[in-house]
């Protein structure tokens, strides 16, 4: 068994992280950069880092990730990245040509104390950003919450930098995606048009990550919000950010540079969660919702009824990131499964918050942790003493799956090792009936393996 | 060439007869490239990785930790310790104060539990920076835990990957030496820089001892750190992959006067090489007879089974991006075995040598490269018309874009490609990707 040192004791853990529940801010930048079109993520540290987060968005997308680095080397780490920057900004300008480049910091330039805007306007005074083009930039210091929060630093620096507030206000709405799949960045913009909502959404990802094999290698595919666009986004008569951990602060700072006001609404896993993005739209945009969409609800909701008798009761583990954890949660409570152990690295007070309100009732025996200590570790060890019946979260569950034969969904990131989540969304209601299927065939697979000859059955 | 940064044109060369062949490389990436190259953590991370029953530790942020988690497909016949990720996982109060007193608690929470027989720790960028003093704690839980535990030092900005080899080659040698509890024969060897993807090590280890040979350690590809402390036992090291491994070979030479031997296990020719060599070492007719039988026997069922292969493969032409250049000339050997001609070959962190012995082997007019680029290896793909790309997780996506074969030569590697089963499995990899029917429906123009 892969996993046989886990104990099933729980240990003392003062110090340590085993198998994290979380990884670092710069992936979160650069996924968030590259939902921008023409944009090149750069890394300022040195070449390790960027490489490590090319490579697992390269798995987990099985598609070309372009993002280019300082390579700082020992001088840089001692007199500071301002150099290399300089010099970094002016060879992709020259040579891979990208319209915007979106700068983040590694754990090493924030030590050092590189000031970022400082040194892009450096840059941009000593005439290095050629006429037309942009650099922008977060701070992503690892050390400070995980790959979530880079995300929403990106989104704060591409706000600082675009949006503008002119005389005219639109009626087009801002959907400001948290952290989803590109193919559900296509479902939500898909619902939102339905209802005949005229929408920006930034980052998007879809057409940029998941591209055609046409024959032809491109630097920048031809998906990602334009710099027009987020210009525009200044001028739109709301703002809905989708997931709190993701988006707020975005929010809060597009509301704040060009008052366009703004609400929060959880990322539309599952029923409720879609019916609130649905209500969302609906008000922001001042419209009603039309049958179409009350239809494609009452589908799912035709689903679950016809299939709650696998669902009921049914204990499940899970694991990933606040924005995507508690709409499933409460998805999964609604089916009237039993989500009993939910841990996320992403550090933050309001999840375990939110966790209670869902939990306290329906599910009282519920464990879930969040931040410090929160790893897959201490998961498996709950396991270990009382099992559960199916997984959902990243690829890191399958070597639980395998050594506990539980039922394994793969959602969340990084998938390593599945297709699909570039192009099937878990989110809005067809999502959740997507959900629902993988679920109901992981187990009734199973009772097809293992069940006795004299249960076997045809019709399920 | 318009996608050439202009300060890196001497890292590219095109073979011209009687031109110079001389390539800069073993430069630092330019700031700003989309380089494919990783860090000194990354290199000492592959290396140590295999040795399946130590602790690994990564003292830095979460990242670091969990992009290396697992990564690379390094069996083990027994413990798996080495799957799990373990790190410190500073936070901003550590980048403060400093993360030795995090570092200490961890390694002793660890130790205590899971009964390691030796511990690695990692330094990432970070710790170089705060200062932690890494040693000094290293030291006092070895003295306290009698277990080695071995600091290494791979802060990732002091270099690339290389760096990092060297590094990890010194913490080992640390170990070399400091046990005599196994008998070990007067023909036995170390089989170094191996990591043992896909079951490799396992059919050379088989190879070996069918001539005679006795295996004293695998280092690092399933191994154990046993093993490793009685390395200096054996009368010869066999080194595999020249970039990683060589600085142990060289120390070791130098403190325990073992001779080492550079081989490569790719390819047929590359295979019986690796065990005549050392046949001709132990002066032992019996060894060299065994040797000879047992190429003979791998061929004879080898050719004809490479022969259907050879005829889909004939005239293809391939381009070629790996880690080490030594591993780029095997590689050009064995395709030219299948028929295929090596239109650009490069490396991330070749050496001048390397390189050389690649310009002396290939055909006028292949692209040498060093540290190069996704467009630059994207335009000159479309340039030479090649059919195959040989590479790693970044390139692969690429190559499929374009639209042609590709074969992962590095961590992904999901058959063995050493010796003789892995010339096959090699051949049929790169068959199928090249004649797959896929490529029928995209509408890449025949560069002829
Ligand atoms: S140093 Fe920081 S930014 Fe770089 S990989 Fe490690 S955790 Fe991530
Ligand atoms: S922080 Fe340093 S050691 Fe870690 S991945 Fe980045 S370059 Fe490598």
């Amino acid at each position: 068994m892969l996993l046989r040192h886990t104990p099933k004791d729980s240990i003392e853990r003062k110090a340590l992280t085993i198998n994290p529940a979380k990884t670092c801010q710069p992936i979160g930048a650069m996924y968030a950069a590259l939902g921008i079109h023409g944009c090149l993520p750069h890394s300022h540290g040195s070449q390790g880092c960027c490489s490590y987060h090319r490579s697992t968005l390269t798995r987990h997308y099985k598609e070309p990730i372009m993002a280019a680095t300082s390579s700082f080397t020992e001088g840089a780490s001692v007199f500071g990245g301002q150099a290399n920057l300089l010099q970094a900004i002016t060879n992709i300008f020259e040579i891979y040509e990208p319209e915007i480049i979106a700068i983040h910091s590694t754990c090493l330039s924030e030590t050092i104390g590189d000031d970022l805007n400082q040194i892009i306007q450096k840059a941009s005074d000593d005439g290095k950003i050629p006429l037309g083009k942009h650099v922008i930039y977060a701070n992503t210091p690892s050390y400070v919450g995980s790959h979530v929060t880079g995300y929403a630093n990106m989104l704060k620096g591409i706000i600082r930098y675009f949006p503008e507030a002119t005389e005219k206000k639109t009626d087009f709405i801002n959907l400001i995606s948290g952290w989803v799949e590109p193919s559900d960045m296509k479902e939500m913009k898909r619902l939102a048009k339905m209802m005949g909502a005229k929408t920006i959404m930034f980052p998007d990802t879809s057409d940029v990550v998941e591209t055609s094999l046409d024959g032809d290698y491109k630097m920048y595919p031809k998906g990602g919000t334009t710099i027009s666009e987020l210009i525009a986004s200044g001028n739109s008569k709301k703002s809905i950010g989708i997931g709190t951990w993701a988006t707020k602060e975005a929010a809060i700072a597009l509301e704040n540079k060009c008052k366009v006001p703004f609400a929060l609404t959880d990322v539309p896993i599952g029923l409720q969660a879609t019916d609130r993005f649905i209500q969302a739209v609906a008000k922001a945009a001042e419209i009603s919702i039309p049958d179409s969409i009350t239809n494609e609800r009452g589908k799912l909701v035709d689903v679950i009824a016809d299939m709650h008798q696998y669902l009921y009761g049914k204990r499940v583990a899970l694991w990933g990131d606040p924005d995507q954890l508690i709409p499933l949660v409460e998805f999964l409570v609604d089916l009237d499964m039993k989500p009993v152990y939910i841990v996320t690295g992403t550090p933050g007070k309001l999840f375990e918050q939110k966790m209670k309100e869902i939990l306290s009732e329906k599910v009282p025996e519920a464990k879930y942790k969040a931040g410090e200590g929160a790893d897959m570790f201490m998961m498996h060890q709950w396991i270990k003493n009382e099992p559960v019946d199916l997984l959902i979260g990243n690829t890191y569950g399958k070597y639980i799956s395998r050594d506990e034969n539980i039922p394994f969904l793969r959602m969340g990131f990084p998938i390593l090792d599945r297709i699909g989540h570039s192009y099937f969304p878990t989110v809005g209601y067809m999502g959740g009936l997507r959900i629902l299927e993988k679920i109901l065939g992981l187990f009734m697979d199973k009772q097809d393996a293992e069940s006795p000859e004299t249960s076997f059955e045809l019709v399920m | 060439m318009g996608s050439i940064l202009t300060d890196r044109k001497n890292q590219v060369l095109t073979k011209k007869l009687g031109a110079s062949t001389d390539i800069d490389c073993a430069k630092e990436s330019l700031a700003g490239s989309v380089s494919q190259r990783a860090c000194v953590f990354c290199g000492s991370r592959v290396v140590l990785y295999p040795v399946t029953d130590a602790l690994h530790l990564i003292h830095g942020p979460v990242g670091c930790a969990a992009y290396t988690w697992d990564i690379r497909g390094s069996l083990s016949s027994d413990r798996e310790l080495h799957r799990n990720s373990f790190t410190t996982d500073l936070r901003e109060k550590h980048i403060v104060f400093g993360g030795e007193q995090q570092l200490y608690q961890s390694m002793v929470e660890l130790i205590d539990k899971l009964k390691p027989e030796a511990a690695f720790v990692y330094s990432t960028c970070i710790v170089g920076l705060i200062g932690d003093d890494v040693e000094a704690i290293c030291k006092k839980v070895e003295k306290e835990k009698g277990i080695p535990v071995l600091p290494v030092q791979s802060e990732g900005f002091q270099g690339s990957k290389k760096d990092g080899y060297k590094i990890a080659c010194d913490a080992l040698a640390k170990l070399v030496g400091t046990r005599n509890n196994k008998e070990v024969s007067k023909k036995s060897i170390n089989i170094l820089g191996d990591f043992n993807l896909a079951g490799e090590l396992w059919m050379l280890k088989e190879y070996y001892e069918k001539i005679g040979v006795e295996i004293n350690a695998t280092i690092t590809g399933d191994g154990r750190v046993n093993d490793i402390c009685n390395a200096h036992k054996a009368s010869l090291n066999v080194v595999q992959c020249s970039g990683s491994m060589m600085h142990l070979a060289k120390t070791m030479k130098e403190k325990y006067d073992i001779p080492f031997m550079k081989v490569s296990y790719f390819g047929i020719e590359d295979m019986s090489d690796a065990l005549y060599e050392v046949a001709n070492f132990f002066k032992d007719e019996e060894m060299l007879r065994k040797s000879t039988e047992l190429v003979k026997d791998e061929i004879s069922l080898l050719l004809p089974a490479l022969e259907e292969y050879r005829k889909g493969l004939e005239g293809k032409k391939a381009a070629i991006y790996v880690g080490g250049a030594f591993k780029a000339i095997s590689l050009v050997k064995a395709l030219r075995l299948l028929g295929i001609e090596t239109v650009i070959v490069g490396s991330q962190t070749g050496n001048k040598e390397d390189y050389k012995l690649l310009a002396d082997l290939c055909n006028e007019g292949t692209i040498i490269l060093d540290d190069s680029n996704p467009n630059e290896l994207s335009d000159f793909v479309n340039q030479t018309g090649a059919d195959l790309f040989i590479g790693g997780v970044k390139e692969r996506p690429i190559a499929f874009k374009i639209g042609i074969g590709f074969c992962d030569h590095n961590h992904e590697r999901k058959e063995a490609l050493a010796g003789y089963e892995g010339m096959i499995n090699f051949a049929k990899e790169v068959y199928a990707s090249v004649n797959s029917p896929v490529w029928e429906f995209t509408s890449r123009k025949k560069q002829k």
